[in-house]
């Protein structure tokens, strides 16, 4: 076939693909395009690939034609290869928005990288985009870098509705006005080659393309789709690495630009999943057998996974009939000598607040994953925030003491789970695991853990209980107390929600009230007593200290690598134990001039004219913190929706510094 | 009947229990209230049963009824209001070995843990219920419930609560997979225990509503049903409950229904009087979530680290030198 095949007779910005010497294009190109697209117009050969330290791409189609799958992929091969990944999900909110939207846009970003990348970077590189509408949603929302290159499909020049010819038209003009490099590429009628549904195969074509692009190896794809597809007859198999080939053949042919990321491949296996997936992992290898679950965005996918493979270890997903009765089944299953977890977002977690509270009072241990979204209400329900942490501390009615660690890496999503567990049994405690919409569907890859015996829960305690045990035996230095589960011996009493005596009785005496709530409390107090200082990233002092806690972590540490390259002194901490906090936190922010929280929530912005140091109201961590280390400790919180970049953090800091600088 | 010395050994070693075996503290309920006729079947249970106090659960939610676990000397949960239904599923999906039972009111039930009840009944796990319904809110002291009637004059409805009673057992029997309903009355406790045995050795997610008097509240409320005995109705059937002569004599209004009639049950059960007492619904064939659910294989740590490697095999990127072959297949090969 000639090139000419895919190329629309009125074609007016064919770019890179151009047939060479047709005078109509080039003269079109000569006239409105920048100066990439003319070069782009030459096609180079041989081994043109760039080499660069890292890039951002991102797919975007409508929802359903298989962005994410292809994104994910992509990344996965980057991974096999050596490579640093992390994927950020573009996520409509609803399952199929209208086609064509600038709403609907889903898809992908994946961020490559030479070295290990913690964070989704700030600005694309090159987009993919299957229509003009769902990448000028990308455009609009400034997630572009300037002048990158937009590979969009142009079976939208030749559509039969004149109204989308010439909306396309228009957004092509315009973005190539913007200064960006548009190159128009045939994916819907290439694809028709091989698939009667184009719409269908288009992901894995534009896989291929992207193979190319990033001089990854055909190989790996092959298997990547034979992965993906495993589960389909060899004939599905076959027409997608078809069309992966087809696409890096056409990539080959048609694209003037192609790159080349070092990869070295680590010497350690290294798993890649998202962190929703490593949470059921963690799940699997924490010894616990049960998991109740309601669905609910963005936790549910975690659900989805362990349903598939927890029974395979002996364990069982129960999806209850709503929230609160998927938290009473696994607080009767903990009570019953099985710690069992359950798993929910925001909304969820409201719901499940009283139960929470009937642990707290009984000592049942049990964990509660919260993987938060946008709130209030039903808020944001497939966008990250990090709206829930007081929630967490502070939930339930009443004094409710309970443990809170904040996951914040994909790594941690795993082995958060099983200190989790682990906490919870040896204190009876409630521990509530955070995560977020953005960790959730992030993917990089980590160390592939080494199964410990230890992570198991020991057998269920059968043995008799002592003669004359009390159920509640408070120790009176560490408020534990041994708990009696149903099958031991000597060990019957009522357990109850009421305020009660070491015997388990119901008891409204003031002292007896207040010896429960003692014990529950100094139970924290034991375990912060085992915690260790977190490590300061950076210099041990300076002019300013970024505190965070959670899926903020990699993009706060990026930040404060640029800003020291900078000259600045700055360093930053990041918090995995929230409730307890560990010790020496005060010593630590002692050495900086400033300390400031960068977190994903809203905190009140000082230049409202009706917001005043008497009014204000700080970030969760910034409240927290300050209270706990009487610091006077700034913060700066954004709540968009979407994981906070390197770039705004590093802004944000540097505003506050030269504030400070005028201030004196 | 002469046992052999192997049997009178086996029957030496075995536990014996009293009565004092489950009588927990002394119950704090006003004199009259039909939850103290329920506590005393159910612990007459447990000793006619032979169950294990330490292998035995009661559990309950908020309410009157609900602090019957404090006067058992079983294990005991008692938790919080409307949700004993999935504490106990949790507990019986964990702990197959345990007998559960679990005692709720009409509040507790019918109103504020109403969805969990729909849920329990279609899970059908093997517990013994006891809706201990009467007809009103006993402890945040006379509010209009579920049940009560049409009317009813209470702290919330002053001028007479304006809907129609819901009934349990209509809505327990139009649920799929229900397995066993019956209805029982406190003043006819001989027949109350027949019930709650024939509850507990029913496979499955027995139900079993107890029409109880609140002496405090609603003292006059069975009155009629006090007076004349025709207005209780007695099912009676080989495969139901059978009537000792005295109290078939008392009781005279029988009516003979096989539990296994789903549709005569659904009859029965909108009767309001007379009321009907016995065994409604039975169908021992209904399958057990917990049933269904469990996975058999032992859970030895080497089962789960098998598990476990074989899920991280499929996302591991190996090193060069060794691509290929999984933890799992090595450990296995």
């Amino acid at each position: 076939m000639g090139p000419s095949g895919w190329l629309p007779a009125n074609a007016a910005t064919p770019a890179s693909m151009s047939p060479e010497g047709d005078p109509r294009t080039m003269s079109r190109l000569l006239a409105t395009e920048p100066e990439g697209v003319r070069k782009a117009a030459r096609r180079v050969r041989a081994d043109r690939a760039v080499t660069l330290s890292e890039h951002i791409v991102e797919v975007i189609s409508d929802s359903g034609e298989g962005a994410q799958r292809c994104g994910q992929s992509l990344a996965a091969i980057a991974a096999r290869m050596g490579n640093g990944i992390w994927t950020t999900e573009i996520i409509p909110a609803e399952i199929q928005p209208p086609a064509r939207s600038v709403a609907g846009a889903s898809g992908i970003r994946i961020r490559i990288g030479s070295q290990r990348i913690t964070n989704g970077g700030d600005e694309t590189d090159l987009v993919v985009a299957f229509n003009e509408q769902v990448l000028l949603g990308r455009v609009q929302a400034g997630e572009l870098k300037r002048g990158a290159t937009i590979v969009l499909e142009s079976m939208w020049r030749e559509h039969r509705d004149p109204k989308i010819v010439a909306s396309y038209g228009q957004v092509v003009e315009a973005l190539v006005a913007d200064g960006y490099r548009v190159v128009e590429a045939p994916l819907e009628q290439e694809c028709r080659r091989l698939v009667s549904d184009p719409r269908r195969g288009k992901n894995m074509f534009v896989l291929g393309m992207l193979c190319n692009v990033y001089s990854l190896d055909l190989g790996l794809g092959h298997e990547q789709v034979a992965r993906i597809f495993g589960k389909k007859d060899a004939a599905v198999i076959q027409a997608n690495q078809q069309l992966l080939e087809a696409g890096w053949q056409w990539a080959q042919e048609h694209l003037d630009f192609q790159y080349r990321i070092p990869a070295r491949r680590s010497t350690e296996a290294q798993i890649v999943v998202n962190g929703n997936i490593a949470l059921a992992l963690g799940v699997l290898a924490s010894g616990m057998e049960i998991c109740a679950m309601y669905p609910i965005t963005p936790a549910t996918s975690a659900s989805h996974y362990l349903s598939e493979v927890f029974e395979r270890v002996g364990g069982i997903v129960h999806q209850a009939e709503d929230e609160i009765a998927a938290c009473a089944f696994a607080v009767g299953a903990s009570y019953a000598g099985k710690c069992a977890v359950t798993i929910t977002s925001g909304p969820g977690f409201s719901l499940k607040q009283e139960v929470i509270g009937l642990a707290v009072m009984a000592e049942i241990p049990l964990v509660v994953v919260n993987v938060q979204r946008g709130g209030p209400s039903t808020g944001q329900p497939t966008k990250m925030e990090q709206g829930d942490m007081l929630a967490a501390l502070f939930g339930s009615h009443g004094d409710a003491p309970k443990v809170v660690l904040a996951a914040s890496t994909i790594e941690d999503c795993f082995y958060s789970i099983i200190t989790a567990r682990k906490i919870a049994e040896t204190f009876n405690m409630v521990v509530v695991v955070l995560s977020d919409a953005s960790l959730a569907t992030a993917q990089q890859p980590f160390p592939r853990p080494v199964f410990s015996e230890d992570w198991l829960a020991p057998p269920v305690d059968q043995s008799p209980v002592p003669e004359g045990a009390k159920p509640y035996d408070w120790d009176p230095v560490t408020g534990l107390a041994r708990r009696f589960v149903p099958g031991q011996p000597r060990g019957m009493h009522t357990l109850t929600g009421l305020a009660h005596d070491r015997l388990s009785h119901v008891a409204y005496e003031p002292a007896v009230n207040e010896e429960g709530l003692h014990y529950r409390s100094l139970k924290l107090a034991a375990l912060q007593k085992t915690l260790v200082t977190p490590p300061v990233f950076g210099e041990p002092e300076g002019d300013m200290l970024v505190v965070g806690w959670g899926s903020t972590r990699g993009a706060i540490e990026e930040a404060v690598e640029r800003l020291c390259a900078e000259g600045r002194r700055v360093s930053s901490l990041h918090l995995r134990f929230i409730q307890p906090l560990p010790s020496g936190l005060k010593q630590i922010m002692g050495r900086f001039k400033k300390v400031m929280t960068v977190e994903s929530n809203w905190s009140d912005r000082l230049e409202d004219e009706i917001i005043d140091e008497d009014n204000r109201r700080y970030s969760a961590l910034a409240t927290v913190l300050r209270a706990r280390t009487l610091v006077d400790i700034d913060c700066w919180s954004e709540a968009r929706g979407e994981p906070i970049k390197p770039r705004a953090i590093c802004d944000a800091v540097r505003a506050r510094l030269t504030d400070e600088g005028a201030g004196r | 009947m002469t046992m052999s010395a192997g049997q009178c050994l086996i029957r030496l070693s075995e536990e014996h229990h009293t009565l004092e075996d489950y009588q927990g503290g002394v119950p704090r309920w006003c004199v009259g209230c039909g939850d103290n006729a329920i506590l005393a079947a159910v612990q007459r249970l447990c000793r006619d049963e032979e169950l294990r106090p330490d292998r035995t659960v009661f559990v309950s939610g908020i309410g009157c009824s609900s602090r019957l676990p404090h006067y058992m000397k079983t294990y005991g949960f008692h938790g919080i209001h409307g949700r004993a239904f999935p504490v106990a599923e949790g507990i019986r999906m964990a702990r197959p070995d345990l007998h559960v039972f679990v005692s709720t009111g009409d509040g507790d039930c019918c109103s504020i843990g109403a969805g969990h009840w729909i849920h329990a009944v279609r899970y059908n796990m093997n517990m013994t219920v006891m809706l201990h319904d009467n007809h009103v809110y006993g402890l945040t002291k006379k509010q209009a419930s579920p049940t009560s009637p049409a009317g009813l004059k209470s702290n919330t409805t002053p001028r007479g609560s304006e809907l129609a009673a819901l009934n349990p057992l209509s809505v327990t029997l139009g649920v799929q997979n229900v397995s066993f309903v019956a209805q029982a009355v406190d003043w006819v406790p001989e027949v109350m225990y027949d019930i709650i045995a024939a509850a507990f050795r029913h496979r499955g997610f027995s139900f079993v509503r107890i029409i109880q008097r609140c002496p405090e509240y609603l003292p006059r409320m069975f009155e009629p049903w006090l007076h004349d005995p025709q207005k209780t109705l007695l099912l009676t059937h080989p495969d139901g409950i059978q009537l000792n002569p005295e109290l078939a004599q008392t009781y005279r209004n029988h009516r003979e229904h096989d539990p296994s009639d789903i549709d005569r049950a659904r009859e029965i059960a909108s009767l309001e009087d007379p009321i009907p007492v016995g065994i409604l619904y039975r169908n021992p064939n209904v399958p057990c979530y917990e049933d269904l659910r469990h996975p058999a294989p032992m859970r030895t740590p080497e089962f789960i680290r098998a598990g476990f490697e074989r899920e991280l095999d499929r996302v591991t990127v190996w090193p060069e030198d060794d691509a290929g072959a999984g933890l799992a297949e090595r450990a296995s090969g």
